[in-house]
């Protein structure tokens, strides 16, 4: 028995890293899983993005757990692709409890952020903020019409809640889906629909362990240094703690800003 | 199989409420308690306190599970009684893997009419308390680099509330108690957090004095008078949450699943948080 049997979850960035292990833990714990993801490059981005094969590959491990899981390739910046996302979840399995809006970029300006360029601050707006909010509007009305409550985790950062030099577009948009977030927690509470966001310090996927952020951190090697002895989170402690959230134990948390930060934030 | 399976945890205010939730929770998961308690009437305290009656029930409620307990009656405003208590949990269990500092007391006053026995109950009872538990316990944790500390602040940590204007002063300084503690102990894997949260269906509110916090305005105020007040807290359409609630929260922070998350105040609040800035 589960905490999540008979629950169905749309996970946004599903095709690898924290949203891949967001996928397998909660299919672990009883829930059907519909991922979507870019599973493609976006030009301003200077790491390798996920794959078809990586979508395909996180919809294998769901299923070697016995649950069902439909992947469709979508671009969260869409509103029209992910409200087709919300309607292949409720044609396929008829009902939404829980959305973790995970998709995201990283990027960085050469210096400051006035030096970033339009296209990096637009794509990082775009996906970051704007995809979180398309996500919530797809799925929020079903969820709203299902009676039956529901779950929101948004992926933030410890750059959610504090500033870090030469990311300014991606402080603003980690900040950005707080407010969004407790605005929604306030007008989803009548329905019992609970809306939170967790934030993370550095984890280990791909995003994070690639050239391009090894060569901004060693310019600045304390940029990321946690208070707890540990370099880097992996992606199953963040998703414990979204479990702890969308599961029945939190049945009255929401509007909470969570870290998950080895103490990041702390100083 | 528990998720904490051969742990040991020292809960204060352990009689009746919340804290017994807690160690009815951590037992569950296979935790050995011990539990203390003032059991005793503090003067300045307008509603019953725990008695030494409840604080053998929160015993006898955990041996139901198989878990061994010990129940310890101490004072927290008293370093030395609470050093006591986990002397003895030294004594009987080799270890404190745990410390939830959850004992709380409350009164009612506007800060012009507050007496000096009010302000100090509750300063020494809700923040000294909560440091006493603390450094009682940190040299054992830090002796074997590890240990999990939970502080019960409240939703009176994160915003004003008037009439409980020492109460709030002590949970908003709980939480800069657990930061700075955080800070001091990370280096050896320690981890400091508080839970807030809102009103909790305990003794501690059900009372004609809470309710008259809530309800002012009447001479003689019920529960179900003060339903509305209290239900206008919180943006969840609840009255209130219940002891359980909170125990699944402390329980998630201090199993392994939260091995990273230190230094921070987790809301258990039924979204009033979302109004606020802190």
């Amino acid at each position: 028995m589960g905490k999540l049997d008979g629950k169905v979850a749309v996970i946004t960035g599903g095709a690898r890293g924290q949203g891949r292990s967001h996928a397998v833990t909660l299919a672990r714990e009883g829930a059907d899983i519909v991922i979507c993801d870019i599973a493609a490059q976006i030009d301003t981005v200077p790491y390798p993005m996920s794959t078809p094969e990586d979508l395909e590959e996180t919809k294998r491990l769901v299923e070697d757990l016995d649950r069902r899981c439909v992947a469709v390739q979508a671009d969260v910046r869409d509103g029209a692709q992910m409200q087709a996302v919300a309607e292949r979840a409720m044609s396929e399995f008829g009902r939404i409890d829980i959305l973790l809006a995970n998709a995201g970029i990283a990027g960085f300006a050469s210096g400051g952020s006035w030096e970033l360029t339009d296209e990096q601050w637009r794509d990082m707006i775009d996906t970051n903020l704007t995809g979180v909010w398309q996500s919530c509007k797809a799925v929020i009305p079903h969820m709203i019409a299902g009676g039956r409550g529901g779950s929101i985790v948004i992926t933030s950062s410890t750059a959610g809640l504090k500033g870090f030099a030469g990311t300014g577009h991606y402080v603003a948009a980690k900040h950005g889906v707080v407010g969004l977030m407790r605005t929604l927690a306030i007008e989803l509470a009548p329905h019992n629909i609970r809306v939170n966001t967790v934030h993370p310090t550095g984890v280990n996927t791909p995003m994070v362990v690639n050239d391009a952020i090894a060569q901004m951190l060693g310019d600045n090697p304390s940029a990321i240094a946690n208070l707890l002895p540990v370099e880097m989170l992996e992606p199953v402690d963040i998703s414990n703690a979204i479990l702890w959230l969308v599961s029945d134990d939190a049945r009255y948390v929401t509007g909470v800003t969570l870290p998950v930060d080895a103490g990041f934030t702390v100083r | 199989m528990g998720k904490l399976d051969g742990k040991v945890a020292v809960i204060t205010g352990g009689a009746r409420g919340q804290g017994r939730s807690h160690a009815v929770t951590l037992a569950r998961e296979g935790a050995d308690i011990v539990v203390c308690d003032i059991a005793a009437q503090i003067a300045s305290v307008p509603f019953p306190m725990g008695t030494i009656e409840q604080l053998q029930e929160t015993v006898q409620l955990v041996e139901d599970l198989d878990r061994r307990c010990v129940a310890v009656q101490a004072d927290v405003r008293d370093a030395a009684q609470v050093k006591a208590v986990v002397d003895r949990a030294l004594s009987e269990f080799g270890k404190v893997d745990i410390l939830l500092a959850n004992a709380g007391i409350g009164s009612f006053s506007s800060v012009v009419d507050m007496t000096d026995e009010q302000w100090d109950d509750v300063i020494n009872t809700n923040l000294k308390g909560v440091f006493n538990a603390m450094r009682a316990v940190l040299p054992h944790m830090i002796e074997r680099r590890s240990g999990r500390i939970v502080a019960t602040s409240s939703m009176a940590g994160r915003v004003g509330m008037p009439n409980i204007a020492h109460y709030a002063a002590a949970k908003w300084g709980v939480i800069g108690l657990v930061k700075s503690v955080a800070l001091e102990v990370a280096q050896y894997g320690i981890t400091v957090n508080a839970v807030c949260p809102t009103t909790v269906n305990t003794d501690m509110i059900h009372n004609e004095a809470t309710y008259k916090l809530f309800r002012p305005d009447l001479e003689n105020p019920t529960a179900e008078d003060a339903l509305a007040a209290f239900s206008g807290l919180n943006v969840l359409p609840i009255p209130w949450v219940e002891a359980q609630d909170i125990s699944n929260a402390i329980l998630f922070l201090v199993s392994d699943d939260a091995r990273y998350i230190t230094g921070t105040a987790v809301e258990v609040a039924a979204g009033m948080n979302a109004r606020t800035a802190a």
